[in-house]
């Protein structure tokens, strides 16, 4: 039976996690290859590191993370933030990536979707949208505005509409964090989830405003999501993705256990 | 342990050949050199994205080249639409020739409310006496990500459940072939590829 993926995030500057899961006991708290290790050994079901140094300079770090976490790792790792074009793409997938993921750019430039795709195949490319509800819309879910810059920066494009181009520009995943609920820790935007998950055929992985056990098992029922990003389990209150799991399987969820 | 791994441009490589390595094979890849291929001990044909892409392999030599190979009894490794091109064709690219090891062809999942791709970590119900997957308990989990897939088949070495059963693992003599990725499946996916490395014999198929 398939399972419901819990994705460990892990937000890298200058080659260093600044946010995500932190690990007390670790020698070096900020290491990302270190940290994804033991993410992986704990049961997380993959591994996405967003760069968020985004300078020029910043590339050949990235690319050395990139490579020092991939070394070790046997799981699905997937690598965003500051991917212009299909030849940083192609030098992430080398130093060790799986999949890519693309926000801005992709948004900038949606044929980048394809020529990624067309070079590495879809299951490749992952699609990062950042949606805020419009109250002002007819539907202020399904309409949702997608926003860039980290939420500063609205696109004109609407949710739904966005993520049924990225799907039918081959793209493999849709990465789909929820601007209201992120940082509350008040719950995921299952409306929001439900509304992208049922309107694509490809899998959506939800992030944003997980604050309890109760919220992953909420998002995967009602908002249909087939991943759920963790960027920070250890605020509510469990140890590693494996109890976060066994929290889950409890609740009837279905996850890859043991693990 | 010396491994071949074919580079058809489909797709990456740096997880499989990266997988082999941390198990102590010394890997090397041809992208065409067909000396390589008849010379090879192991041969790995990973591969992921279009069936298409396969047409590759026919237009540098290495389709007959891998044939030779598997008749002379070399282990062989087919990873996703590696395993699929063993098959007798795949209905993703319906003209595009294929090796027909197998007699079977390639279909795309039925349309169902469930989602396609199908991607993620599912379980394996494993033959018994299945050699490449020794040691892989019932229910050990392995990741998918495809579109297409085998049927079941009596070479089948292992059952997937997903809209509807299929072959996640295909093993006659030293044909072997898997539609998920071992080299992404955490310790039972570097199981069955230590199994592969570690695979002797000759020719029973």
């Amino acid at each position: 039976m398939i399972t419901k993926r819990i994705i460990a995030c892990l937000d890298v500057h200058g080659g260093r996690v600044v946010k995500g899961v932190q690990f007390v006991d670790i020698v070096d708290a900020g290491d990302p290859a270190a940290l994804a290790a033991r993410h992986a050994r704990e049961g997380a079901d993959e591994i996405v590191l967003l760069d968020i140094t985004a300078t020029h300079e910043g590339r050949q770090t990235l690319l050395d993370t990139v490579r020092r976490t991939a070394r070790e790792l046997f799981i699905p790792f997937a690598v965003g933030g500051g991917i212009r074009s299909a030849e940083d793409a192609a030098q992430v997938f080398q130093a060790g990536a799986d999949k890519v993921s693309v926000n801005s750019a992709a948004l900038a430039d949606p044929a980048l979707i394809d020529a990624i795709g067309r070079s590495f195949g879809a299951q490749a490319v992952v699609v990062a949208i950042d949606a805020r509800r419009d109250p002002q819309a007819a539907d202020p879910v399904r309409e949702a505005q997608v926003f860039v810059q980290g939420g500063r920066k609205l696109t004109g494009r609407r949710v739904v509409e966005w993520a049924r181009e990225a799907e039918a520009r081959g793209a493999g995943e849709i990465l789909l964090t929820s601007m209201d609920a992120d940082g509350t820790r008040a719950g995921f935007d299952c409306e929001l989830t439900a509304a992208v998950s049922e309107s694509v055929s490809i899998p959506v992985i939800a992030s944003g405003g997980a604050g309890t056990v109760a919220h992953f098992t909420d998002v995967f029922a009602r908002g249909k999501a087939d991943a759920a990003l963790a960027a920070s389990i250890f605020h509510f209150g469990v140890s590693s993705a494996r109890s976060l799991k066994e929290e889950l399987r409890r609740a009837g969820v279905s996850v890859r256990l043991p693990c | 342990m010396r491994v071949t791994v074919i580079d058809y441009k489909a797709g990456n490589l740096t997880s499989v050949r990266k997988a082999l390595r941390h198990l102590g094979a010394e890997v090397e890849v041809t992208g065409g050199d067909l000396a390589l291929v008849d010379a090879a001990d192991r041969l790995v044909l990973p591969g992921v994205g279009h069936f298409a892409a396969s047409a590759r392999l026919d237009a540098t030599g290495l389709t007959p080249a891998i044939r030779a190979a598997i008749a002379r009894g070399v282990p062989f490794l087919g990873i996703c639409v590696g395993m699929q091109w063993l098959y007798a064709g795949s209905s993703e690219a319906p003209q595009q020739p294929s090796l027909a090891h197998f007699a079977e062809q390639c279909t795309r999942f039925l349309a169902s409310k469930e989602k396609i791709p199908h991607v993620g970590w599912n379980s394996l119900e494993a033959r018994p006496g299945s050699r490449l997957l020794a040691g892989v308990e019932q229910g050990e989990f392995v990741y998918f990500t495809h579109s297409y897939k085998a049927p079941v088949t009596a070479a089948t070495a292992a059952i997937t459940q997903y809209i509807e059963p299929f072959a996640a693992a295909v093993e006659r003599g030293n044909v072997m072939g898997v539609q998920f990725h071992p080299e992404k499946s955490g310790d039972t996916g570097l199981k069955i590829l230590r199994n592969f490395l570690l695979w002797e014999g000759k020719g029973i198929a």
